[in-house]
């Protein structure tokens, strides 16, 4: 991690990502010193009190020191952060890729452009890595941790940046692009306007066709752009941190990713398992105990009860039930912990660095809380 | 299952337009126009439209959504599987190809067309390009040559560009069946809560967007069918952690201001079980002190403590995850709740099904 310059914190949606990016943000600027940058995407009010910012703010702002103060801890570094807006970041694209002014104000104008905006391509996790690009070209931080979008497939993320540039250079684009009028060439694209015109009707497609014919002149920078922050991305100075939880459709998602990794020529960092359960429910002698504590509950309960405190006054049967709802419980929460342990082994087989943060009862509430994360993270 | 054998017109003009969608039954359940054979009659069908359906198995069309990993499909399949014990003939219908509901029945692979996975339940799975085909040649009635192949992934494109059209399909898809009869009732398991309003008010965004066009036509028996709260209701699947309730609180709110799809209620997954009443609380303090382990430590041979930090840990995750559902009471106090326990269980096949039926069972009863 102190190498890097750039961190990465991905993997499916509900895990803990946003914490994690901003306990690994706070560890470094406390630890490592220099300027830390976490960018999230997604924060629930709660971190956004927890670290002391101000909610509705775009942009960068500090982190104030009266956190670092209340968890008696003197950071070396500072700490910043930012609200990542999809939308702020898609008309600045706009802006910025288009020919001329004019071009930029009819498309951000456009009736389509303002409906899906939101839900372009990948529009969020594009919109990540675009603003990871933009701060990492302008310098001004040592290290930049980002938050990535809960999408519903982690792997969504990694793509975007292709996708994007698949998608400029597509006979589709072109095809969306050419005049409803003048529907010269493609005898094979006949059949589909035919088709689109039935089903959506003559003035929509218009619509649609005037929205692409605008966005097609985006189309050289935002390739050219794409293939810049992938460049990036599999530079080696940047790390991806895979978070997850040990749950079903998590541990699917985290290990999709792992495998995509590699195959796109990027750094898996390290693979941080939130939520994890303790190490005392695989103790093989607890087992034992549990069951002997449901065989000899009656005579158990007898002998606590007649032994004088601090047991005294309870009745046998009461006693009884409780020792019994122990070794049940323990049952039933060690199931859950034997098959956790089963994905977290085929999760580690993908990566080397394996991290794990305990299920923490309490939700984080303040910076104190972010780094006592962080430390857990760190220490591993 | 009845089909129109009339050839479309496709001659561009709008009188040229098919009005009549696929003959089926009446009442609610039609667009005007003649009523075929075998239909209801008028009367019965109004009566039915106007007698609430009484219990959430007794809609016909039920979208179970929820936060992605919450345990929808689990949920899902627990109502379908609950309806069919009950003697009804059912569709339960995977969204996102995950291929999750088929393991819910321990079945091979579901594909586009339904399998039978227990006697009188169906699954299937809502591919886009399938469904789309389907939507095209049977509901628009446009020639099979338009509908196959390099037409359709095209369409299909466009589609995921505008807003409403894609969902359009799967709606179009899930409501044409409940029109057609062929289940007596049909359970989506929807996209997780990012998207799910956007496809239940496909209807009434494609009306907004599209003027003309075959989709218009479509819109509004889409809409009859999605508004009438005895046809057609929401269930959000929520666990009591803070983004499933954050979200499920959202959601309902956006269900209610974006779309006509009325919400049944919330069901509440892995709810932790109470380990203890208040006085084998202080049981299990006593049982805490340095004494009472001791002699515990004596009895069993070996330290008891890892059983009595598990027993902690329960307790204080349950407590956590009560503030958070009291939460989602607050949030929500005229939506019923229902409860569904944590499953113990080494692997989650038909026999966890089973139990979430059973559980819903009792719930949906009281």
């Amino acid at each position: 991690m102190a190498s890097k310059e750039i961190v990465v914190v991905c993997g499916p949606g509900g895990v803990g990502k946003t914490t994690l990016t901003a306990a690994l943000g706070a560890m470094a600027a406390v630890s490592h010193g220099g300027k830390v940058l976490v960018v999230t995407v997604d924060p629930s009010r709660r971190l956004g009190q927890a670290l002391g910012l101000q909610p509705l703010h775009r942009g960068q702002q500090k982190v104030p020191d009266e956190g670092f103060k209340a968890a008696r801890v003197a950071p070396k570094g500072e700490l910043w952060a930012e609200l990542l807006d999809t939308k702020a970041g898609w008309d600045a694209l706009v802006k910025r890729h288009a020919p001329d002014p004019g071009t930029a104000r009819r498309i951000l104008a456009n009736q389509i452009y303002q409906d899906i905006s939101e839900r372009f391509i990948q529009s969020h996790d594009y919109m990540a890595v675009e603003r990871l690009f933009e701060l990492h070209s302008e310098g001004d931080y040592d290290l930049v941790v980002v938050d990535t979008p809960p999408t519903r497939n982690a792997v969504d993320f990694l793509l975007a940046p292709e996708r994007m540039a698949d998608f400029f250079s597509s006979r589709l684009l072109r095809l969306l692009a050419t005049p409803y009028r003048s529907r010269l060439a493609d005898a094979a694209a006949r059949p589909f306007y035919y088709v689109a015109d039935r089903v959506l009707g003559t003035k929509f497609l218009e619509q649609v066709a005037e929205f692409f014919i605008l966005f097609q002149t985006l189309s050289d920078g935002f390739v050219a752009r794409a293939k810049e922050v992938e460049r990036l991305l599999a530079d080696a100075r940047t790390a991806f941190v895979v978070v997850s939880t040990l749950e079903t459709v998590p541990v699917r998602e985290a290990e999709e990713f792992l495998r995509l990794l590699p195959a796109k020529g990027l750094h898996a960092g390290g693979l941080v398992l939130n939520r994890a359960l303790p190490a005392y429910l695989f103790d093989a002698g607890l087992a034992t105990r549990a069951a002997e504590l449901v065989g000899r509950s009656g005579e158990l309960a007898r002998a606590l009860s007649a032994a004088g405190a601090p047991l005294e006054g309870f009745e046998a049967p009461l006693i009884e039930r409780v020792l019994v709802e122990l070794a049940v419980n323990f049952d039933n929460v060690a199931v859950v912990a034997k098959r956790e342990a089963a994905r977290r082994a085929e999760l580690s087989r993908a990566v080397g660095v394996v991290a794990e943060v305990p299920e923490l009862a309490d939700d984080v509430h303040d910076l104190g809380g972010v780094l006592e994360v962080g430390r857990r993270v760190w220490s591993q | 299952m009845s089909s129109s054998t009339q050839a479309p017109r496709l001659d561009g003009s709008a009188s040229g337009l098919p009005s009549e969608p696929l003959a089926g039954a009446g009442g609610v359940l039609s667009v005007g126009g003649p009523t075929g054979a075998g239909d209801l009659p008028a009367e019965e069908a109004l009566a039915e439209r106007r007698r609430p359906a009484t219990g959430i198995v007794d809609r016909r069309l039920l979208f179970v959504t929820g936060k992605g990993g919450v345990g929808k499909t689990a949920v899902a399949a627990g109502l379908a599987l609950l309806a069919a014990s009950r003697g009804k003939r059912v569709l339960v219908c995977e969204m996102d190809a995950k291929g999750d509901l088929a393991l819910a029945f321990e079945a091979p692979a579901c594909g586009f067309d339904p399998t039978e996975v227990a006697p009188g339940l169906f699954a299937m799975t809502m591919g886009p390009e399938a469904s789309l085909r389907q939507y095209l040649s049977l509901q628009l009635r446009l020639p099979r040559a338009a509908v196959l192949g390099p037409v359709a992934r095209m369409f299909d494109f466009v589609a995921a560009a505008a807003p409403g059209v894609r969902e359009i399909v799967s709606v179009g898809k899930l409501t044409w069946e409940v029109r057609e009869r062929h289940y007596d009732i049909v359970i989506a398991d929807a996209l997780a809560s990012g998207h799910v309003t956007g496809l239940l008010s496909a209807p009434q965004t494609i009306n907004k967007l599209v003027q003309v066009g075959l989709v218009r036509q479509q819109t509004s028996w889409m809409l009859d069918i999605l508004s009438d709260p005895a046809t057609t209701g929401a269930i959000i699947v929520a666990t009591p952690e803070e983004m499933p309730v954050t979200e499920t609180i959202e959601l309902a709110g956006r269900l209610e201001k974006e779309t006509t799809v009325a919400l049944l209620g919330v069901v509440v997954n892995r709810v932790l079980p109470e380990l203890f009443g208040t006085r084998e609380e202080k049981v299990f303090e006593a049982l805490s002190a340095p004494a009472a382990r001791e002699a515990l430590s004596k009895s069993l041979g070996g330290e008891p403590d890892g059983l009595l930090d598990a027993a902690r840990w329960m307790v204080r995750a349950r407590r956590s995850r009560a503030s958070h559902l009291q939460r989602l009471r607050d949030a929500l106090p005229d939506v019923p709740l229902f409860y569904v326990p944590y499953l113990f269980l080494r692997s989650y096949g038909m026999r966890a099904t089973r139990q979430v039926a059973a559980a819903l069972g009792q719930e949906l009863e009281s």
